[in-house]
């Protein structure tokens, strides 16, 4: 091995991965196989990177050479960086060797586009199948499908991957259009139907025969950059609940846009990520996808932004005061749930408590609940009831005067540096 | 207040509830063997362990608990959290008091209490499924050191033994100084003198040739992966503590 020279590649490739936020190891069932190694069943985050994301698998591209030029890639064509490309017994031995140390739950291999679709598909493809066949690995894999790439390798990937997905880049078609002019949005929706098809098919058979093979069992998901376009929260969360809904999406990723080249379609070289915006995202995505919310509650016309100062919980909550207060001890889960402060856990502690005795303050702050958000939203087993005659914007006031949010430091300490 | 001193087993802690029930002890202290020369003054019953006593108790818990239930209450109390046997013992005591199953009588002081003990060892069990980070002896062995918090070495025998069914494996609690060790075939718990070991001479012939190499690569690929832009220390920390470093491969 020259080492030497694989560190070199090591470098670079997962430099040129560290943008892509899929980061999931979890949802997957693969068991440990006649004592081989590995088994794909935790979601286990190993480290975290100095800026707080976790390192849960492998994430490399297999070569940074593509022959597309997306303006906010840092591997586009045009941009003059170091290229380089791994051989599959390369990604192999590596996978093996930092999975057998604990570091890792598996691997994430993406990759420019080198040649052509198919071609690149092909050694993603390889990569997979010698960990699977040659190696007995059970790790967690997952590939990125590139789109244009034939349904025989789309299919062969499922058989070795436990999770695909394809980036779908911008939030519109529009967006894509002007950042990305070589690529087209069809060829991103295509490989996702077809992907959601080849699930649905697989279980049904698994429901027919125990031993049909096993296809992405941990599903497929996809990334959108948010902030290099001007798409607001409601194009980005309606284009997420709609992929969520016509393609049976496990995730959809939010990635903050980092500047990282000059052009003058992109916002400038030294603007801030916008953290907080995507951090808002994932919270909004969280309401509809565990809480029940639907995406016009949180954003529409009237309220196409996500408050950038209170979670969009919160923000719901105080627009719609006359759904409260609701009472603790008596609302159905599905109404506890709606409440600010109250968590998908704490909500289902409560309902499991009350059976026993009417909860108060105490209890409630025991169990977990924020009661600086809840209690103005709530009546319990208490004469103490907060919210007196406040309107939205009065509680909105005082929470935001009794917290002291970490973004709000964060964004200050960014806007000073510039 | 009758302080009763046992000897830290599970066993011990049931034989202790069979006393408190049949002599009607109340209210009642409960201290661990170690502890007993600071009850100086106060009036100690010793309590010797009673498998039978135990049983007894064992058999009451799980006609009022589920399996889970149990499996929970044991797992706290062999967690080893200091001062937290009174916390257990009321919460066996409101087992027995009532007439329903009370598991998730969270509005209960105990209930809630053992919830929270429970919370912090899976998480310690959790973040050294993380965080092991085992290094390639000459003998093919993979050996790791860890310090949790909590003792839950013997809690991670499952996970680690359906996971790396093909290689020996070792993991060792330096603080409780005792080990796992795996031979392709069982586990079994094991305990080691490391005062030859230790010295710098021996570790290093100890590791395999490619060990070095492959722990170069992955502190590269942990840098690799940092954007400074987006840089957030006090998350980075609430993620690893600082406590966890020292046996951290990427963080040495």
């Amino acid at each position: 091995m020259n080492v030497d020279r694989i560190t070199e590649k090591l470098n670079i490739l997962a430099d040129a991965a560290k943008y892509d936020v899929s980061c999931a190891s979890s949802g997957s069932d693969r068991k440990n196989k006649d004592k081989g190694l590995g088994n794909a069943s935790n979601g286990i985050c190993h480290s975290y990177t100095e800026d707080g994301r976790c390192v849960s698998l492998l994430k490399i591209l297999l070569t940074n050479h593509c022959i597309f030029d997306c303006a906010y890639c840092v591997s586009r064509k045009n941009n003059d960086i170091k290229r380089a490309a791994f051989t599959v017994q390369e990604v192999v031995d590596l996978t093996i060797n930092f999975y057998r140390r604990n570091y890792i739950e598996g691997l994430f291999l993406s990759s420019g586009i080198f040649k052509n679709a198919d071609y690149t598909m092909e050694r993603l493809v390889h990569v997979a199948k010698k960990l699977r066949t040659e190696h007995n690995f059970n790790g967690y894999i997952h590939l990125k499908s590139i789109p244009g790439a034939n349904a025989e390798l789309m299919h062969e990937a499922g058989l070795y991957a436990d999770r695909l997905s394809v980036n779908l880049e911008m939030p519109t078609e529009a967006g894509l259009k002007l950042l990305a002019p070589d690529k087209n949005r069809q060829d991103m929706i295509d490989p996702m139907r077809f992907l959601n098809q080849e699930i649905i098919r697989n279980t049904e058979e698994k429901k027919l025969f125990k031993n049909a093979p096993i296809f992405a069992p941990a599903g497929q998901s996809t990334q959108v950059i948010v902030g290099a376009t001007p798409e607001s929260d409601q194009q980005v969360l309606q284009s997420a609940d709609y992929f969520y809904k016509s393609f049976n999406l496990k995730r959809v990723y939010y990635s903050g846009y980092v500047p990282v080249l000059a052009d003058k379609r992109l916002p400038a070289l030294n603007t801030a990520v916008p953290l907080v915006r995507e951090n808002r995202l994932y919270q909004a995505d969280w309401l509809m996808r565990f809480y029940g919310f639907h995406v016009n509650e949180i954003v529409n016309n009237q309220n196409p932004l996500l408050d950038l100062d209170i979670d969009p919980k919160l923000s719901w909550a105080i627009r719609n005061m006359y759904a409260f207060p609701i009472d603790i001890n008596k609302a159905d889960l599905q109404l506890i749930l709606r409440v600010p402060g109250i968590g998908l856990l704490s909500a289902q502690k409560i309902v499991a408590a009350r059976k026993f005795s009417g909860l108060g303050w105490e209890q409630l702050k025991k169990i977990g609940v924020a009661i600086n958000r809840a209690r103005y939203f709530i009546t319990c087993k208490s004469n103490e009831f907060e919210r007196r005659d406040l309107t939205g914007q009065n509680i909105k006031q005082f929470i935001m005067a009794q917290s002291q949010s970490k973004y709000i430091k964060n964004t200050q300490t960014q806007l000073n540096l510039f | 207040m009758n302080t009763l001193v046992y000897d830290g087993t599970f066993e011990g802690l049931l034989t202790a509830v069979f006393e408190i029930y049949e002599r009607k002890l109340y209210p009642v202290k409960l201290l661990k063997g170690e502890w007993r020369s600071g009850a100086l003054f106060e009036e100690i019953i010793p309590i010797v362990t009673d498998e039978a006593r135990a049983g007894r108790v064992l058999k009451g818990l799980r006609k009022k608990l589920s399996a889970a239930g149990v499996q929970r209450l044991y797992i706290s109390h062999m967690a080893e959290i200091a001062g937290e046997d009174c916390n257990v013992l009321g919460f066996i005591r409101h087992v027995f008091d009532s007439d329903q199953n009370i598991e998730e009588d969270y509005g209960n002081k105990y209930v809630m209490r053992l919830s929270e003990i429970l919370k912090m060892v899976r998480r310690e069990k959790h973040r050294m499924e993380a965080f092991v980070r085992f290094q390639k002896l000459n003998d093919g062995t993979f050996y790791a050191a860890i310090e949790p918090d909590f003792n839950v070495l013997p809690l991670l025998i499952k996970h680690f033994k359906s996971r790396y069914a093909d290689q020996k494996w070792m993991i060792y609690d330096v603080k409780r100084a005792y080990g796992l060790y795996y031979d392709l075939h069982d586990t079994q718990f094991i305990e080691m003198d490391f005062a030859e070991l230790n010295k710098p001479i021996n570790v290093i012939a100890a590791y395999s040739e490619d060990e070095g190499v492959y722990q170069n690569l992955w502190k590269d690929y942990f840098a690799s992966l940092y954007i400074p832009s987006r840089k957030n220390t006090g998350l980075h920390i609430r993620h690893i503590p600082k406590r966890y470093w020292r046996h951290l491969t990427e963080k040495i």
